[in-house]
């Protein structure tokens, strides 16, 4: 066993600390460590976009990102997303809706892609979505009924802004 | 896909970090956005004892844009470039080409300078540099030299980085015609895949409609980017119509030299190439015509 390091960071507004070694990844830390298993391991090695968490806000890839790298900073989980008493956000609800999945493995990041993409865009065309969304693969969907899902995500928040009932 | 044990540190400084580089014996690699070298060490083919992280480095980061250059920090993200206001207004081919370099979780980590080191030859900003002919300057720990990219890239993946030197910053001159244009295409399997041939073009023309500068650049039809000077200065004083592009064309295929790879032949990528530097021209004549108007 190799040297530990601390790493303490913000995950999901939450304060988590823990020792690790300096080649365990961020996915690997939040899955091992923090028993976060919603954010999946799908290549580890940064094509398939699956692990993909907010880090100060911005998407990127935890399979990427050593813990060590991290520490101090503020990381989003696909956990994050839904409201703190467990039910989904409107994002996650259009996913469902649309049926915007079928395994769900790769939910976690599209989810998170999504996210990014709406917290910066509220109207979004299908081009920025599918720009959003290009580095994460889905093996089932054909992407169609997920870039409906996030349409329809941002459809509802809008409305919902607007004080319009959805 | 596991990466074996290493140490890791943290410095905050330039001179720390080619210190640490210095006295590691060449076991130690730095870690700037990780997108390239991630890979690498969880497959193993990267196994260094020390990871030196400079995404802590102040020195490193940043946009400084003077009259006749620009310069941006070695570990500034691709993502910020990219989203920069004064880029876009000072040096928009830069930016257009950064939206084919991964996708925005990559770019939102992977730095421009670390683009750069790995000189991969499908890759866009190594091409940029090259294209517009941009310096790098290195850090030693106790020296700095400044070097033309085309020096700095030796050929795929090796540059002229000593073990001990660290790419502080590379800087791109400015053009001051009025009017300006540029464009960059590239043929990937899909966007944010690597390039099996890229093409940049930035051109200034005057009034008359004639070219009075013009520099382009291939990706991924050698062994690293590739400036086409002869071609520039073929069409100099030219309209830059289909007829002056033809002439200019006439030699091109002696000039590059593409491999075949799992991407592409070598013959699909000689077809390709003068056909992307066709459509890169003619776009980037009339981003031209659009500034001036």
């Amino acid at each position: 066993m190799s040297e530990l390091y601390p790493v303490a960071l913000t995950v999901n507004g939450q304060a988590r600390q823990a020792e690790v070694e300096a080649r365990v990844t961020l996915l690997d830390f939040l899955r091992d460590e923090l028993g976060l298993t919603g954010t999946h391991a799908g290549c580890e090695h940064g094509v398939c976009g699956c692990c993909s968490v907010m880090l100060d806000g911005q998407p990127a890839r935890a399979c990427l990102l050593l813990a060590v790298q991290v520490a101090g900073q503020a990381v989003t989980t696909v956990e994050g997303l839904g409201d703190p008493d467990g039910g989904l956000s409107v994002l996650q609800d259009a996913f469902w809706e649309a049926h915007g999945l079928q395994c769900g493995y790769c939910t976690p990041g599209m989810l998170i892609a999504a996210q990014a993409l709406l917290s910066e865009n509220t109207d979004p065309d299908d081009e920025a979505i599918r720009d959003a969304i290009g580095g994460n693969l889905c093996r089932c969907t054909g992407y169609g009924q997920i870039v409906e899902a996030i349409r329809l995500a941002a459809a509802r928040l809008r409305q919902a802004q607007d004080g319009v009932p959805s | 896909m596991k990466s074996a044990a290493f140490e890791y540190a943290r410095p905050d400084s330039i001179a720390q970090v080619c210190r640490m580089l210095a006295e590691s014996d060449g076991e130690a690699q730095i870690l700037a956005g990780g997108q390239s070298l991630m890979p690498l060490l969880a497959a193993r083919l990267a196994r260094p004892s020390l990871l030196i992280d400079i995404n802590h480095v102040a020195e490193l980061q940043g946009i400084a844009i003077a009259t006749d250059w620009m310069t941006i920090g070695g570990c500034t993200r691709q993502r910020t470039v990219e989203r920069a206001p004064e880029v876009q207004a000072a040096c928009p081919l830069l930016v257009k080409a950064l939206a084919h370099v991964g996708h925005i979780q990559t770019r939102n980590r992977g730095t421009v300078g670390g683009s750069l080191c790995q000189a991969d030859p499908a890759a866009e900003i190594p091409l940029i540099a090259t294209t517009l002919s941009a310096e790098v300057t290195l850090a030693a720990p106790d020296s700095e030299r400044t070097l033309p990219i085309g020096e700095f890239i030796q050929s795929a993946m090796e540059t002229a980085l000593a073990p001990d030197e660290c790419l502080k910053s590379v800087r791109f001159p400015l053009w001051d015609e009025p009017r300006l244009g540029s464009a960059f295409h590239e043929v990937a399997m899909r966007h944010g895949d690597f390039a099996m041939v890229a093409a940049a073009v930035q051109v200034a023309m005057d009034e008359f409609g004639r070219c009075r500068r013009i520099a382009l650049g291939l990706g991924n039809v050698g062994p690293k980017p590739q400036r086409l000077d002869r071609m520039a200065a073929a069409l100099w004083d030219t309209t830059l119509d289909d007829a002056a592009i033809d002439a200019a064309m006439v030699g091109l295929s002696d000039e590059i030299d593409p491999q075949s790879d799992t991407l592409a032949t070598a013959a699909y990528r000689r077809r390709v190439a003068p056909r992307l530097l066709r459509r890169a021209i003619k776009d980037a004549v009339a981003d031209a015509q659009r500034t001036a108007a």
